[in-house]
Parts: structure tokens; C-alpha cells; sequence
């Protein structure tokens, strides 16, 4: 193989596939999103998704998530999904609240097959969806069965 | 299946009081094979409510992605006396329940 047959096979294109797999990632989770808030707009905000930072493993990861919410009838939070798009089933939970609850907060411990941003959708009493992520890096991953 | 649960025994009227419950469960996620191969089937706890004077203040609803002996820590506004009711099921149609009892105090 010479330079030229060299630069005209495929090769040199590779490093362009990277970015349209990574736009392809982001697609997916607004497609869970979407799924979960029934096509209206998830704005980001207003939700906080408390995990560590470095799991040594994705059998039991704790996950805290705070809605920002007065919690009165009139504005409170209705619901709360968790997801976790590369996981088998990317919807992890979801959590129904009322005004009897005081507050928009809830923690547990969920199962993560991969490194990857763990997200949270807020239903509001208005109609109104919002999301906050963090980034969980998972050094032994759950579901390793799966893979063999 | 065991459970247990912390609620505070007393209140305050208006007091945001902190629940936690923990389920003993494998939460069996359908991907574990065992020695022959076989998937050993998904079983796990779908859903766990809770109510507090009748009416229902949380709710779970779960899947696979929830990590063995759930445990979830929520919160409840402390309104009146009466009893807390946890109640949960798993694919297989086993039912557990839980309940206690808050004394509010003005």
C-alpha cells in the first residue's frame, strides 16, 4: 500500500464517525426524555441529582434528588424519574409525590451498567417538566452477564 | 419479606418528618444466568406506596435498575395522629406490608 491508496481508504475517516456517534448518544437520551414527559419540553434546572462521583461498583449506587419545589397545592411535584440511558432499561424509577409530602426529595440506591450520566425528570403541578444530571463513573459495572 | 422502617414515634404539626424503609429482596434482574445457562427469571419489587391517614404521600414505581434490598428515604409532612401504611408487591405476586404509627403534638 502506497500514501496514496493509504489516505484514500477508509481509515482517514474515522476520526469523523466519533462526533456523529456522540450526537447519536445525546439523541437517545432526549428520546427517553421525550418518552417520559410525553413530547412536552424538559427544561434543564431546578433538579439536583446527588450521587458520587467515583463508584467503585454499579450493584448499589446511592442517588439523592432534590426538586426545588414549595410544595403547596397549588405548585408542587408530582412525579420524578429516574434515568439511566445505557442501562438495559433506561427508565430506573419514577416517584409520585403530593403536597403531603413536604418536601420533593427522595434517595435509593440503583444499579448502573455503564459510565454515564445519571438523570432526573421532574413533573410539576403546572405542567411544567424539568431535569438535572451528574456524571457517575463506574469503575465495576453492573450486568456483566449480560455481556457474555 | 422482611422490612424495616424508620419513623419518627412523635411530630410536630407542620414538621417535614424523614421515612426510611429497606426491603429484604434479591431484585432479581433477569440478565443472572445460572450454572446451565439458563436466566433465572426477573423478579422484582414493582411497586411500594405509602399512605398516612388513608391518603396515599408517596409512591415508587421500579424496575430492574434499582439495586438489590431497595431502600428508599422519602419525607411526609407530619399533619395528624394516625398510622403510616408501606405496601409493595414483586413480579411473582408476593405482597408485604409495614406499618406505624405517628403520634403528632401541637
Amino acid at each position: 500500500m502506497n500514501r496514496r491508496t493509504f489516505l484514500s481508504s477508509g481509515f482517514c475517516a474515522l476520526p469523523w464517525c466519533t462526533p456523529i456517534a456522540w450526537a447519536q448518544t445525546e439523541t437517545k437520551r432526549e428520546q427517553f426524555m421525550r418518552e417520559v414527559s410525553g413530547g412536552a419540553v424538559v427544561n434543564p434546572g431546578r433538579v439536583i441529582v446527588d450521587t458520587p462521583t467515583l463508584a467503585d461498583n454499579g450493584h448499589s449506587i446511592p442517588v439523592r434528588i432534590t426538586v426545588e419545589s414549595p410544595m403547596t397545592p397549588e405548585d408542587y411535584v408530582q412525579r420524578v424519574t429516574i434515568l439511566a440511558e445505557r442501562n438495559p432499561r433506561p427508565i430506573v424509577a419514577s416517584f409520585m409525590f403530593s403536597p403531603a409530602s413536604g418536601r420533593a426529595e427522595v434517595m435509593t440506591r440503583i444499579r448502573l451498567a455503564d459510565i454515564q450520566d445519571v438523570v432526573a425528570v421532574a413533573q410539576l403541578s403546572n405542567g411544567t417538566y424539568w431535569y438535572g444530571q451528574t456524571k457517575v463513573i463506574v469503575t465495576e459495572l453492573a450486568c456483566l452477564e449480560e455481556v457474555r | 419479606m422482611l422490612a424495616r422502617i424508620q419513623v419518627p414515634s412523635q411530630a410536630r404539626r407542620g414538621e417535614v418528618m424523614t421515612i426510611r424503609i429497606s426491603i429484604q429482596h434479591a431484585m432479581e434482574t433477569g440478565y443472572r444466568l445460572d450454572d446451565f445457562g439458563r436466566a433465572y427469571p426477573k423478579n422484582v419489587i414493582h411497586t411500594l406506596s405509602c399512605h398516612y391517614g388513608g391518603k396515599e404521600v408517596f409512591r415508587a414505581e421500579m424496575g430492574s435498575g434499582i439495586a438489590a434490598n431497595p431502600y428508599f428515604e422519602f419525607y411526609v409532612l407530619a399533619e395528624q395522629s394516625g398510622d403510616l401504611r408501606f405496601e409493595w408487591q414483586d413480579d411473582s405476586g408476593v405482597r408485604g406490608a409495614e406499618r406505624a404509627i405517628v403520634q403528632v403534638v401541637t
